[in-house]
């Protein structure tokens, strides 16, 4: 398919050749006329030719004007004006030629007055058709199937009359008359569609007027300029292009248009400010409604509004309070007006003159805070003062206000009272998604707390040679106050942790990340069971809140004395396997709660035990997680049970003891989540 | 859900507590306490009807160990069950506060024999 432009060239370079044509078989015929007899032939053929011309012109604006996609008026009336202009100024200009050379031999010659007269049938005949095509954009600019089928009758009717060219009656006589008789009259039925005019703002009706003035005159002019052609010069055209039908109809046709377009926008000139403020309020409830859909802030909304409302309400000033929770108003808004000013106007109001209005929604708004008033100022006459509800909150107060009296028309309160339910709406949206924001946040934000938790959760465990160690630790809900942690001393020492902070979830966190530091600090000093909790205590005593506490276990095994040290800080007493005595028992020791008492009292409240360990021994630490889990039948899974479990377990690796452990506390709690933090830390000896 | 019950005979105030100590509900048991421990010197815990208590239930408990040796305050917590006695015991809060079995016994401790 070959472009637009491709084809808009190909036709013009055809018209152009047709033109031309059309020009040699003018004189080939009055060649004919001046030396021999007449020849019809010729005639004939510059006729066909003419109407080719016609025809090709056509569908050389059919491409052009008739494929645009949108409608811009006074951009085509400016094209149809600057056609006319440059077919006036040559037109002129070859008039003034043969009004130069009128008393010369070259201004008598025929073939030159032929030329001329071509010259201008081209020009004119190109400036018509483009009229015409501008026009019937315009008139089927609201299409209906009636309106599309009276057009093209119309169309055809103009091309199909050209016909009557050839047979050689004039056009005022029979059937020429009947014919451009109806389709003058179909002309003018198709020139009342006008609606066209009611979209132009006040500006571009003015632009319009006098374009199409213009135009009206170019065709007046170029009718005379054809109807006279030659007659000072005793000239005689070979024949009259205005024997066509067609021409004549199109200047009728493109005549009465113009001057019913000139009426009609005249006329709609003085409501055009009426048409263009209804728009004015459609683009208004558009933008207020679209707001909504954006998520634009409160604070755009509200300018929206207070905008929206002065135009819709033509006000000459106007403010808007915006209100918190409580109903305190904390920001103005100030359209044409200042503070002192607003103090005034509200102190003028005229309280007896107050009318209030009723709301449509019972409840919102009573009549006290909606209502007209007249005011006694200098400037402002009338008032206008509407509240903004979201449930029953109110959230914002407008004020309008105009320089006359009762300025505010029942309309006008109606449409502003749209903008103020839109806006309402538009707000209460936009919080509920900053409310919704907010709590993706903090969704984000556990998520990163129980990734930095996560990495506090040892990954490797330190071992040696003579031990098998093994640990798991999972938190109920994102982050959790269970800890666990390995160091390897020197000298083939190992020192072991299990903690649980008092409460749950965020602030038990933070704990146990303070426990990580105060573990991790204190034992490379490398100390006894006893200095580390007593140093532990310390630490922790200034940073715990009044209620929390952390229960611990601390453990220091010396591989080469195979001996196990141990401290029991209020946690929950740990499993010991002796493989000897072939016995599971809990080091009950006696202890404190780190955080419990924070001075030197709680000295006096640690125990450090010693046992001495044998291949197969297993200590077995945990957090209150695991015995504290409960069943269906609400009884919790208990010291008795885990004893039990150790007992059958003894003789597996600590690695399968671990995953054991879970899958018993799952089937006993026939869950997945234990309600609690659960941690387990296993030592086997080798 | 814990329930708090205070009552005052005499010059001995009692708080009952009922129910499940959790970490939400310790603020009530808070309260009730930081309440008592402004006012009165002497002090019974009813827990006969105390069916669990969390780590942060014993915490509440923990803080005003340091108030009730300033202040002279007489507090004894009484009617523990086996199961909430041992989570005490576990950590070591039976040898900060006083507890007994009955509310005879807490009586005598009060009165100060």
């Amino acid at each position: 398919m070959p472009s637009q432009k491709s084809i808009l060239r190909l036709i013009s370079f055809f018209a152009g050749f047709v033109w031309l044509a059309m020009l040699g078989s003018s004189y080939l015929y009055r060649f004919g006329l001046l030396h021999y007899a007449t020849s019809d032939t010729y005639l004939f053929a510059s006729k066909s030719l003419l109407l080719l011309f016609i025809v090709t012109i056509y569908f050389f604006y059919r491409f052009n004007i008739g494929r645009q996609e949108s409608l811009n008026i006074i951009d085509l009336l400016w094209n149809v004006f600057v056609t006319g202009l440059i077919a006036t100024v040559v037109s002129l200009a070859s008039t003034l030629l043969l009004t130069v050379l009128k008393d010369q031999e070259h201004g008598r010659n025929p073939y030159f007055l032929d030329t001329l007269y071509q010259i201008n049938v081209g020009l004119i005949i190109t400036f018509l058709i483009a009229t015409f095509m501008v026009w019937k954009r315009f008139i089927l600019y609201q299409k209906s199937k009636w309106l599309v089928r009276t057009w093209n009758t119309f169309e055809y009717g103009l091309l199909g009359s050209a016909i009557l060219f050839f047979i050689d009656f004039k056009i005022f006589t029979g059937i020429g008359l009947v014919i451009s008789g109806l389709l003058a009259v179909l002309g003018i039925i198709l020139s009342a569609n006008l609606k066209w005019v009611a979209y132009l703002n006040y500006k571009q009706k003015w632009k319009s007027i006098l374009l199409i003035i213009l135009i009206a005159l170019y065709i007046g002019y170029f009718y005379t300029i054809l109807s006279n052609y030659g007659q000072d010069h005793g000239y005689t055209p070979i024949y009259s292009v205005l024997d066509v039908i067609t021409v004549n109809e199109l200047y009728f046709f493109a005549m009465i248009y113009s001057i019913f377009s000139v009426l009609v926008i005249l006329f709609n000139l003085p409501t055009s400010s009426v048409f263009e403020q209804k728009l004015i309020e459609v683009i208004n409830f558009q933008k207020l409604s679209q707001s909504r859909n954006s998520g634009q802030s409160e604070g755009q909304i509200f300018d929206i509004l207070l905008e929206s409302s002065v135009s819709v309400a033509v006000a000459n000033a106007a403010w808007l309070d915006i209100m918190d929770a409580e109903g305190v108003c904390t920001k103005t808004l100030f359209f044409k007006l200042d503070e002192r000013a607003k103090n005034d106007i509200l102190k003028s109001i005229e309280t007896k003159k107050k009318r209030g209005i009723q709301s449509q929604v019972p409840g919102r708004g009573s009549k006290e805070n909606r209502f007209t008033a007249e005011v006694k100022h200098d400037i402002h006459k009338s008032i206008f003062i509407v509240p903004l509800f979201i449930q029953d909150q109110q959230i914002a107060s407008m004020a309008l206000l105009k320089d006359v009296k009762d300025g505010f028309s029942k309309e006008m309160i109606e449409i502003i009272r749209t903008f103020i339910n839109q806006a309402s709406i538009s707000i209460e949206n936009y919080r509920l998604m900053v409310e919704a924001i907010v709590n993706e946040r903090y969704k984000e934000e556990l998520k990163i707390a129980k990734r930095v938790q996560d990495s506090l959760i040892p990954k490797m465990l330190h071992t040696n040679e003579d031990l098998e160690i093994s640990a798991f630790s999972k938190a109920a809900a994102e982050v959790g106050g269970d800890y666990f942690d390995t160091y390897k001393m020197a000298d083939q020492r190992l020192a072991l942790i299990v903690g649980d902070v008092s409460g749950k979830g965020t602030s038990a966190a933070f704990h146990m990340s303070q426990m990580k530091g105060v573990f991790q600090s204190l034992v490379q000093m490398n100390l006894s069971a006893r200095e580390f909790i007593i140093k532990a205590n310390n630490a922790l005593s200034g940073s715990l809140d009044r209620t929390s506490f952390i229960t611990a276990t601390y453990i220091n095994i010396d591989s080469k004395k195979k001996r196990i040290e141990f401290s029991r800080a209020g946690h929950c007493p740990s499993l010991y396997y002796s493989a000897k005595e072939k016995k599971v028992r809990y080091l009950e020791d006696n202890g404190l709660g780190l955080g419990i008492l924070r001075d030197s009292q709680f000295n006096d409240f640690v125990d450090v035990n010693e046992i001495e360990y044998s291949s197969g021994d297993i200590l077995f630490l945990y957090t209150d997680g695991i015995t504290e889990a409960k069943n269906s039948k609400n009884e919790e899974f208990g010291y008795d049970r885990l004893k039990l479990f150790l007992e059958k377990h003894v003789f597996y690796s600590a690695e399968y003891i671990k995953d054991e452990v879970l899958k018993t506390l799952h089937e006993f709690c026939e869950c997945s989540n234990l309600g609690d933090d659960v941690t387990a830390l296993i030592v086997k000896v080798k | 859900m814990v329930e708090i019950k205070n009552t005052l005979n005499n010059d001995v105030y009692t708080i009952s507590v009922i129910g499940e100590v959790d970490a939400s509900s310790s603020i009530h048991l808070d309260e009730s306490l930081s309440e008592a421990t402004s006012k009165y010197k002497k002090i019974m815990v009813n827990c006969e009807q105390l069916e669990y208590i969390s780590s942060a239930g014993l915490g509440v408990f923990m803080s005003y160990i340091n108030d009730l040796e300033e202040k002279g305050i007489k507090l004894v917590i009484y009617g523990l069950s086996k199961k909430v006695h041992h989570v005490f015991q576990i950590l070591g809060l039976d040898q900060l506060l006083k507890i007994t079995e009955d509310e005879e016994g807490a009586r005598g401790i009060i009165d100060g024999i």
